[in-house]
């Protein structure tokens, strides 16, 4: 098993608090090994790419040839959808644009920073998972089963687009699928959930407005958890910090300012995962969640 | 979804008369309305270069018209007025006038990338709609919208520290913006979300407000980025 160096980035240092706590707990569980990326920079998140794109595409080639340079490793995991797709995008713009390698080469320079050499590929949590141990490798490790929960797999916008810079999906049997994701179905299939047909797999949380335009993403969101009970779910399952606090905030601000009540749970797919493995609801952060799950799982047995 | 399409027919331009007599012919009914032509003498044959010098604007040359990127987008399906394709053909006529139509809802785009990633042409269309809400501000047509003071408190906080803090750039974008911080549903959900919280964890997110997050090799990266942001930007607009 490849030991892989891991980016946790400002959000799950942050508000994505319990997403960390449930990704180191069930690497640890399943008996991967990864490293903390050495003092990382923020990839810019959404907003650092409308100052201007060289600075996102320096930002997270920074991060990767720390991995390189001075981890020797050669695979960098992030768990968060932001992290990914920025260090996906540095990556594609620099292996196909000699400009932008340039420029990162000589900015890395005069900053004194480590130098992207390429030899790196970046790998979301999810993709890590189904590499290393695939359904098959994880259900031999369930010890308490989500027997029959429903859920709705929630993937969101920048774990599958735009398709261009993932040249590793849409590639047939066993890939991912930027139309149609299905690793997190596969994985909490493995642990004896029942995924229900989500349509809304891809759609938009409005993140990017979550504050700015705070009306807009309570309409998104709600878009998303009333898709998700038509469905049948009784759990949204999350795969991105930035997702994940925008669908549990304008809940409550739908619940507050509108009237608007949707009953829903929100968990990140490591947290439920997590469960699957045996691990207490504790050491996985579901108490630091603002959606409250704990009546739910104790009564389905899996708390 | 139907596709609708945005009428170029302004309410100004539409007449209607109960009665209506032209060259002595009664012609009231069904001839009663009548819309005053259109001739574009406005237009700006420089306007399409001046967005592509804008970041995100660069490949709005080579659009087709397809529509793709409309009948995909996240706001469009919010507010048929949201129209990227449309905004993309009158930069391309120069018809800055329509554009400034907009200017209260172009800046809503939610960089969801639906229609960069159906785009049959490459124009990424969420670029081309962050480069014009940029024109518009930097034009003081419109004021600096919160999505761009979000961006910018973002970008500060990297370039001082390499890394940001969530509670610190939501205070400072509430200030910037003029907008209390107690908002009743944050207040609702900091309730919720402290409810079985361990005293440890709070007082981590408590702290990290205060000695603020930092990449400790930072050194002089943040300056050296803020210089080239500032060359580049004298490059493209003077
Ligand atoms: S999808 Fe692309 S080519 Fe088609 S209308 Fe939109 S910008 Fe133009
Ligand atoms: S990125 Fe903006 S313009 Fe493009 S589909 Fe999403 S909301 Fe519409």
């Amino acid at each position: 098993m490849a030991k892989v160096a891991y980016y946790p980035g400002c959000a799950l240092e942050g508000s994505g608090g319990p997403y960390d706590r449930s990704t180191r707990a069930i690497v640890k569980a399943l008996g991967l090994e990864m490293e903390n990326l050495k003092d990382w920079n923020c990839c810019g998140a959404m907003e650092v790419k409308n100052v201007h794109p060289m600075l996102q595409t320096y930002l997270s080639a920074r991060n990767l040839a720390i991995a390189t340079e001075q981890m020797g490793l050669d695979a960098v995991m992030a768990p968060c959808n932001g992290c990914y797709h920025n260090l996906k995008k540095a990556e594609f713009e620099l292996a196909t644009s000699e400009d932008a390698l340039n420029t990162v080469k000589d900015l890395a320079k005069k900053s004194d920073d480590p130098e992207y050499t390429g030899d790196v590929r970046t790998l979301h949590l999810l993709e890590w998972l189904m590499e290393e141990l695939g359904p098959e490798g994880v259900k031999a490790k369930v010890k308490n089963t989500l027997k029959g929960i429903k859920i709705a797999n929630y993937y969101g916008c920048m774990y599958t687009r735009p398709r261009q810079i993932f040249p590793e999906k849409d590639q047939g049997p066993g890939s991912e699928s930027s139309y149609k994701p299905h690793f997190m179905d596969d994985l909490l299939a493995a642990a004896g959930a029942e995924n229900v047909d989500f349509p809304l797999k891809t759609a938009c949380c409005g993140g990017a407005h979550t504050l700015s335009d705070a009306d807009t993403s309570t309409q998104l969101v709600l878009n998303l958890l009333q898709a998700a009970e038509d469905s049948g779910a009784e759990v949204i399952a999350t795969e991105c910090p930035t997702c994940h606090s925008g669908l549990e905030m304008h809940q409550v601000r739908a619940e507050k300012e509108f009237g608007i009540k949707t009953g829903v749970k929100i968990l990140y797919f490591t947290q439920l995962l997590g469960l699957a493995l045996g691990l207490s609801p504790r050491k996985l952060g579901i108490h630091e969640n603002v959606s409250d799950s704990m009546d739910f799982l104790k009564q389905r047995g899996v708390a | 979804m139907a596709i609708h399409e945005k009428t170029l027919i302004e309410p100004e331009r539409i007449l209607q008369h109960d009665k209506l007599v032209v060259d002595g012919v009664d012609v009231s009914g069904h001839w009663n309305t009548m819309i005053t032509p259109r001739t574009v003498v406005d237009y700006d044959d420089d306007f399409e270069a001046t967005i592509q010098k804008y970041t995100g604007g660069e490949n709005v040359h080579r659009c087709w018209q397809c529509g793709s990127c409309t009948n995909s987008c996240t706001m469009y399906a919010q507010n048929t007025d949201f129209n990227p394709r449309y905004w993309i053909y009158v930069t391309r006529l120069g018809l800055k006038d329509e554009i400034i139509r907009d200017k209260e809802i172009i800046w809503q785009c939610v960089s969801c990338n639906k229609c960069t990633n159906i785009c049959p042409k490459d124009v990424r269309p969420e670029g081309v709609m962050k480069a014009l809400a940029h024109w518009l501000e930097e034009e003081g047509i419109t004021d600096k919208t919160p999505s761009t003071i979000f961006d910018e408190e973002f970008t500060e906080q990297i370039y001082a520290r390499g890394r940001i803090e969530d509670g610190d750039v939501m205070k400072n974008f509430f200030k910037k913006t003029g907008q209390p911080l107690m908002q009743p549903w944050l207040v609702e959900m900091i309730k919720r979300m402290v409810r079985y919280m361990p005293v440890a964890h709070l007082m981590r997110m408590g702290t990290n407000t205060v000695f603020k997050p930092r990449t400790k090799s930072w050194g002089r990266t943040g300056e050296v980025l803020q210089e080239y942001v500032r060359e580049q930007k004298e490059a493209a607009h003077g």
